[in-house]
């Protein structure tokens, strides 16, 4: 059931480095006091995830789009998303040794708590489809980012539009 | 002024029978009687003027106080702390006086000596030492503020008391959190998290020695537990699920949260020490936020199994659920509050705002006016709900604290945006 990798100290660093180009650090934060992580058995580093920034933008240029996106406080599939979805499924199906982690997100309009659980949904629609599409549920994994990776900035229906949505993220 | 002090006096005895009668509806923008006080700069040791700083700078936070001082008061001296010139003060126009002096140990500390003093009967109120170490002066000031404040409403203190929440900073779509901490005033901030991970949603355990928060790891928000004092910190809830809203106990042993599978969100309760967790609901729907009655029988969440968010209540054990929420709009993110008899809940009807109902259900009442307020957790006391208010558009998220009697919220003094408030208990 768990397909989380295990990774060593080498492995870490290529974490973080993936992460840091994806996601630059903001230019006003100064270094704080580090108090983080303890090489206990429940070390939460043991459960970091490598992103495949290649594939994943192998996986936009065949299947369209790796995001899909979902009414006001809904998590159902429109044909346009399933047409998206199939052209997805056949690229896993044509990629046999990567994973995808499939993570919904939310617009702002949500309480935070509630939107990780309408996150979850949408992420599991999804899920549920590219099974149907024969991807095997050993390579999907699921999660919910709720409202906090907005790619719109905006308080207006487009923003938030924008914002409903699930990406299927290529994984190792 | 003089009349002013005399009513609220005359009120205290009131006070306590009154929480229990219908609370007034309106309350956001209303303002409250302000009681003119001086503080002016304690004698015996240089940090005196410091000290009526933060005592004035507190008082004023409770929106009760006109605190006048330390600046541009005379001074006095340590045998007139307890016997002030009364008519003098009064001749100043202020009601009250709070008096005082520091003086050092022979342990090595120093002894913060407080005195609250009606001005108008030419009387002391109330008085009482604070032996503390020197560099924890402010906590003594805390102390002295708190017993001022509890003396002059009747209620208990909640000045001496942290608070836990997510730092904001960059932009809105690529935002740094991080856990940080920080005493109610604002002083003694520290981050807690370094910001790789977004991070959401900290709590204090009951004693305030502990956290639980959600951080992404792995992509996946899981719960961790951490310790304040050594920052050792550890995964709640082993295994691959998405895990979030936790809370602990009231006797701190478990803690409370969401788990989501499959489509389906549900609340379980696992022991803050580890083991098996045991599933409290079980209906379709997405159970979130769920929040402990202070004797820890019950628990008020939230559940959108009717067809949106509503508050609903169980027992502990996860029996006898049943919805309480029956007003137009949708209700979300409960707190039962420190005293048992309110929850503070966030209500959306459009915008988001933060109210207060009975457990029952009834005696809605709306605290704020804002476009996004969010997230309401409790002062000790249960006298104020602090919050999070977030703008439209790019900007950040603040914190802000409004008393539930009525009275405008108030912005708290973080260095950086911030969200996800969870006020500690009283400090020991």
């Amino acid at each position: 059931m768990n397909k989380t990798i295990l990774i060593g100290m080498s492995t870490l660093a290529l974490t973080i480095g993936a992460c840091a180009k994806r996601t630059p650090p903001p230019a006003d934060v100064t270094p704080p006091p580090v108090t983080e992580t303890n090489p206990n058995s429940t070390d939460p580093n043991s459960l970091e995830v490598v992103e495949l920034p290649a594939l994943q933008a192998d996986l936009v240029a065949k299947a369209g789009s790796d995001t899909v996106y979902f009414g006001t406080d809904e998590y159902s599939l429109d044909q346009a998303t399933q047409t998206t979805l199939a052209a997805q499924a056949r690229w896993m199906m044509a990629n046999p040794n990567v994973r995808a982690s499939i993570e919904g997100h939310c617009d702002e309009r949500g309480t935070r708590e509630y939107n990780q659980a309408l996150g979850e949904r949408r992420a599991n629609a999804v899920r549920d489809y590219l099974l149907s599409q024969g991807v095997p549920a050993s390579r999907l994994v699921t999660t919910s980012w709720g409202k906090e990776r907005p790619v719109a900035t905006g308080s207006n229906e487009e923003a938030w539009a924008q914002n409903r949505r699930a990406v299927t993220v290529i994984i190792r | 002024m003089r009349l002013i002090l005399t009513a609220l006096l005359a009120t205290l005895a009131s006070t306590a029978s009154a929480q229990d009668e219908p609370l007034p509806e309106l309350v956001g923008g209303s303002v409250r009687t302000s009681t003119a006080i001086a503080v002016p700069v304690m004698p015996g040791d240089v940090i005196g003027r410091q000290v009526a700083e933060v005592i004035a700078s507190d008082l004023r936070s409770t929106g009760m106080f006109t605190p006048l001082g330390p600046s541009g008061l005379p001074s006095y001296s340590v045998e007139e702390a307890g016997n002030p010139a009364y008519p003098s003060w009064r001749n100043a126009g202020v009601a009250a006086l709070v008096s005082g002096y520091i003086e050092p140990r022979p342990d090595g500390r120093i002894t913060l000596a407080c005195y609250l003093h009606d001005v108008t009967a030419g009387r002391e109120l109330v008085h009482q030492g604070f032996a503390v170490t020197g560099s924890d002066w402010r906590r003594a000031a805390h102390k002295c503020a708190d017993l001022v404040y509890s003396r002059l409403s009747g209620q208990q203190p909640y000045l001496d008391t942290r608070v836990v929440y997510v730092a904001e900073t960059g932009p809105k779509n690529n935002r740094q959190k991080r856990v940080a901490i920080m005493d109610s005033d604002g002083s003694n901030h520290r981050y807690l998290t370094i910001g790789r991970n977004t991070v959401v949603t900290p709590r204090f355990s009951p004693r305030g020695d502990r956290l639980v928060y959600v951080s992404y790891i792995g992509r996946k928000p899981r719960v961790l537990l951490y310790d304040v004092a050594s920052g050792q910190e550890r995964l709640l809830i082993p295994g691959d699920h998405i895990t979030f809203a936790p809370r602990f106990s009231p006797d701190g042993r478990d803690v409370v949260y969401s788990m989501a599978e499959n489509g389906n969100t549900d609340i379980y309760v696992v022991s803050a020490s580890g083991g098996s967790p045991r599933r409290l609901t079980a209906t379709p729907g997405a159970d979130t936020s769920p929040s402990y009655s202070p004797d820890g029988r019950r628990i008020v969440f939230e559940s959108d199994r009717s067809g949106n968010q509503q508050l609903y209540m169980m027992d502990a054990d996860g029996s006898g659920q049943r919805r309480i929420s029956f007003g137009g709009g949708r209700y979300a993110s409960p707190s039962w509050s420190p005293t048992g008899n309110l929850i503070a809940f966030t209500k959306i009807a459009g915008p988001f705002r933060i109210g207060v109902m009975s457990p029952s259900g009834g005696g809605e009442k709306i605290l704020t006016d804002g476009w996004q307020d969010e997230g309401p957790s409790w002062a000790p006391n249960g006298q104020f709900v602090m919050f999070h208010r977030t703008p439209q558009g790019a900007g950040a998220a603040r914190l802000y604290a409004v008393p539930i009697e009525g009275g405008s919220a108030r912005l708290m003094p973080t260095p950086v945006g911030g969200s996800d408030p969870s006020w500690s208990p009283l400090n020991n």
